[in-house]
């Protein structure tokens, strides 16, 4: 028998113990738990708890809810509100809260706690500011009243937004900041790893019918080509915000279903009506008529019929006018125009009557990727059409702020005009007398104005409230205060082990509760 | 130990810790001015990135320049900055609002957790590699080492992670594709960095060893009766070590402070990441936070590196040796 010698003892030691760290370093090889949480994969992070910053994941989620909801077409609908009037003078609205409503730490939803979370979201950018509000009170166990200064028909709209979320008393600090997320809804909050992450399972205080799925996972990852493959992989069951290519691989695959609905965002350019040519509603016209919209929707959406002929998608029913001309490439009449304007189009581009070059600057931002591409496409097309247009791509907030000091030009956005169901809200926000951040910039129109104010002031029959929408709609189309380029579709790409899924067209919610595992 | 090893050890600490010091105000102060710096609003941006574009607009940036007082001057921001570092506090988010201690510990365990996983995947891949050529230069195994190291370093970290997700994780359902808290979400990312990282390793490796093998002690290892195996592990190696370390205690920095790229492809919760995302969102106590924390983490694992260097090699014990 042999002695090991020394050295050959340390040497096994050592890989013993080598092998040992790296045993202890290294997680196990996909260790399965015995049930799946549901894995939804988006773009989102998760910026805070504050409702108006990550307010629009826990509603998705079906963590918190709103005192109202609303269907597809944007009408309101209960939710944490079982019934509401209004005043015959439209100033003071009453709301009846659901009597068995309960948060996530069984405390009951009383109208103490929502007036605490409705009159903090009264500060901006929470969408309870665009309101005319005097207060928000509790007149009992289950009922809150709101007063207003004027009538304000979009109230119930901004009431089921996801910055109006309804928190129980146990998320606020003193200071009224949010600590933790403490809704009503039927998913209560297991784990919060901001930004990344949030998982959620049924809440046993929820007081409708019971989820068939019990535990969820989100997930925000930041590029399109890790949410496809995660959905392909059979890692994430649903995954949002998929870009063109990823969606045309995953359909001829066909390993994962996609689901898809079109949502009321529209591709925008917005542009300074007081800035030299601008001023000019030819030429604005003559922008218009230069862009190729099938084409930028075929080659860079991949999808013909997201070409936007108007404003507003056919998604909205009551907003779209299907009798408005589409709005089409026209290279004859572009060049009849801007003649007639008396615009000379020499070697480098459009002069003016001085001889004065047209040279514009377009700048976007690149938050949802396709913006930059189109905003390429664009710069191309105009070119051809003899517009010398630069593009600049930075940070979205420049946009509001070039618009605050005048030096916007033209620049590239997408705009959703149902950020509360109803669009009024945002229309009048972007085309009041003043313009807006994301509407109009210097300029304004009587005719838009007043179907505004009577829009928002409410009180209309069904009659009216189409002729003023189409009163609005029309100017808009007719003057060009923004161009529509595109609309926005959402794809899905959705597991095949799930069944009973549908997407919000409102992008309010993930519909958890009606989805459940095929057998 | 002997006095003179213990003046090489206290040295070294006395140097590193006026390092920290001075690195705590250069870094936070640079950082500081630089965003102030830099062109367009900070309140926008900030309300941008809390918000998102949809509520991005003059409103919310008035709002979030009132809560944050944006408008004070430069030097009375500075001044509370230094004031909250003295009692070391960064701060808190200018975006989440969350304490930049706890936002900056969530996202370095997650790098550390990728490097050191990558760093043993790396060394477990190159080194045999770069030992197997050096021993036959010109064999198969040298051949095959220097077109694995070709290949990889010339793929670029994205595709390479993108080649490898369709590979490991969609085709042969192996491994998942990205991070979500499961186990085995840390394999990928940590692969896709070691394959790079190992065929640079392999290299220096291959010609640290052969560099080895050619020294006088070699020779006299193996004229005194060692085989070409126990000279070669017995001398040799310890011998090749130390450029290896050397090479390995600079990419550990930046596997902790350069995976951007594989950070995002890979939804990996890391520092990088976050750097990033501050950057754009001008949130200054973040910035600050994960610069501080890297360059802490340089200096911690430059220490470590020179103990180790110091442990292993006697050169450096003896006195007269530079000890810079």
């Amino acid at each position: 028998m042999t002695q090991p010698e020394p050295d050959g003892l340390r040497r096994r030691l050592l890989q013993g113990a080598g092998l040992g760290a790296l045993a202890l370093a290294c997680p196990p090889l996909r260790a399965q738990p015995a049930v799946k949480p549901l894995l939804i994969v988006s773009s989102w992070e998760i910026s805070g708890l504050a409702p108006a910053a990550s307010g629009y994941i826990f509603t998705r989620l079906q963590v918190t809810e709103t005192l109202l909801d609303a269907q597809d077409d944007g009408t309101p609908k209960a939710a944490l509100a079982a019934s509401w009037k209004v005043s015959p003078d439209g100033l003071e609205w009453h709301f009846e809260l659901r009597p068995g409503a309960r948060f996530h730490d069984a405390s009951p939803v009383t109208a103490q706690a929502v007036a605490r979370s409705l009159n903090l979201a009264r500060t901006p950018p929470g969408v309870l500011s665009m309101a005319p509000i005097r207060s928000i009170e509790a007149t009992g166990e289950k009922q809150l009243r709101i007063r207003l200064s004027s009538p304000y028909m979009p109230l119930l709209s901004l009431l089921a937004h996801s910055s109006t979320m309804i928190l129980a008393p146990a998320s606020f600090e003193a200071s009224g900041t949010v600590r933790e997320i403490v809704g009503s809804g039927p998913y209560r909050i297991s784990k919060l790893e901001a930004p990344h992450q949030v998982e959620t399972r049924v809440s046993e205080h929820y007081d409708g019918p019971r989820p068939a799925i019990a535990e969820v996972r989100y997930m925000a990852a930041g590029r399109a080509e890790t949410r496809s493959l995660m959905a392909e992989s059979g890692q994430a069951d649903l995954a949002y915000n998929l870009d063109p290519a990823s969606i045309t691989r995953l359909r001829q695959r066909g390993s994962v279903n996609i689901a898809s609905v079109t949502v009321p965002r529209t591709v925008v350019i917005n542009l300074n009506a007081a800035f030299s040519g601008l001023k000019d509603l030819r030429v604005r016209q003559a922008l218009s008529l230069a862009i190729d919209r099938p084409g930028i929707a075929r080659a860079l959406l991949r999808d013909p019929e997201l070409a936007a002929s108007q404003l507003m998608p056919p998604t909205l029913a009551g907003w779209h006018d299907a009798s408005l001309p589409p709005l089409q490439r026209d290279p004859v009449a572009l060049k009849q125009l801007m003649r007639e304007g008396g615009w000379t189009l020499g070697t480098e581009g459009w002069r003016d009557t001085q001889g004065q070059l047209l040279r514009l600057k377009l700048q976007t931002f690149p938050d949802r990727p396709e913006l930059p591409v189109i905003a390429g496409a664009l710069q191309a097309q105009w070119r051809e059409a003899g517009f010398a247009v630069s593009v600049s791509i930075g940070n979205s907030g420049d946009i509001p702020l070039a618009h605050r000091d005048g030096s916007l030009q033209l620049a590239l956005a997408a705009r959703n005009y149902a950020i509360v169901p109803d669009p009024t809200a945002t229309l009048a926000q972007d085309f009041g007398p003043q313009g807006g951040d994301w509407g109009a910039t210097n300029w304004s129109s009587p005719v838009a104005v007043d179907a505004l104010q009577r829009l928002v002031r409410g009180g209309l029959d069904k009659a009216q409230l189409a002729a003023q929408r189409k009163r609005l709609l029309q100017t808009l189309h007719d003057e060009l205060p923004l161009i529509p380029v595109c609309w926005y579709r959402q794809n899905v790409a959705v597991s095949k082990r799930l069944e009973g899924v549908s997407l919000d067209p409102l992008e309010r919610s993930f519909r958890l509760t009606g989805m459940r595992w095929k057998a | 130990m002997s006095s003179t090893q213990t003046s090489a050890w206290r040295g070294l600490l006395l140097r590193r810790a006026i390092q920290v010091l001075a690195l705590l105000l250069i870094i936070g102060s640079v950082c500081f001015l630089m965003v102030r710096a830099l062109p367009g609003d900070m309140a926008m941006r900030i309300a941008a990135s809390r918000y998102g574009y949809d509520f991005v607009g003059s409103a919310a940036a008035s709002a979030v320049a009132q809560e944050l007082q944006l408008q004070r001057p430069l030097w009375q921001a500075w001044l509370e900055w230094l004031g909250q570092l003295l009692r070391l506090d960064l701060g808190q988010s200018l975006v989440s609002g969350e304490a930049v201690w706890h936002e900056m510990a969530h996202h370095l365990a997650a790098s550390l957790d990728l490097a050191v996983t990558t760093l043993i995947l790396a060394m477990l891949i190159g080194l045999p590699l770069g030992v197997a050529a050096a021993v036959r230069p010109g064999g198969v195994a040298d051949r095959i080492a220097l077109l694995f190291a070709v290949v990889l370093r010339a793929t670029p970290a994205f595709l390479l992670g993108i080649l490898l997700m369709l590979l490991l994780a969609v085709h042969w359902g192996m491994l998942p594709a990205a991070h979500d808290d499961q186990g085995g979400t840390l394999w990928l990312p940590a692969l896709t960095l070691a394959l790079g990282l190992a065929a640079g390793l392999a290299r220096i490796s291959r010609s640290a060893v052969r560099e080895a093998l050619a020294s006088p002690a070699c020779e006299f290892a193996r004229s005194k009766g060692l085989s070409d195996f126990q000279a070669l592990l017995r001398h040799a190696l310890p011998l090749a070590a130390l450029p290896v370390l050397a090479y390995l205690g600079v990419h550990l920095v930046l596997l902790v402070e350069g995976t951007v790229v594989v950070e995002s492809l890979f939804a990996w919760p890391g520092v990088g990441h976050a750097l990033v995302h501050a950057v754009f969102a001008r949130d200054v106590p973040v910035i600050q936070g994960a610069a501080l924390s890297m360059g802490l983490l340089f200096i911690l694992f430059n220490l470590l590196l020179d103990a180790l260097m110091l442990a292993i090699d006697p050169r450096q014990r003896k006195p007269g040796a530079s000890d810079a």
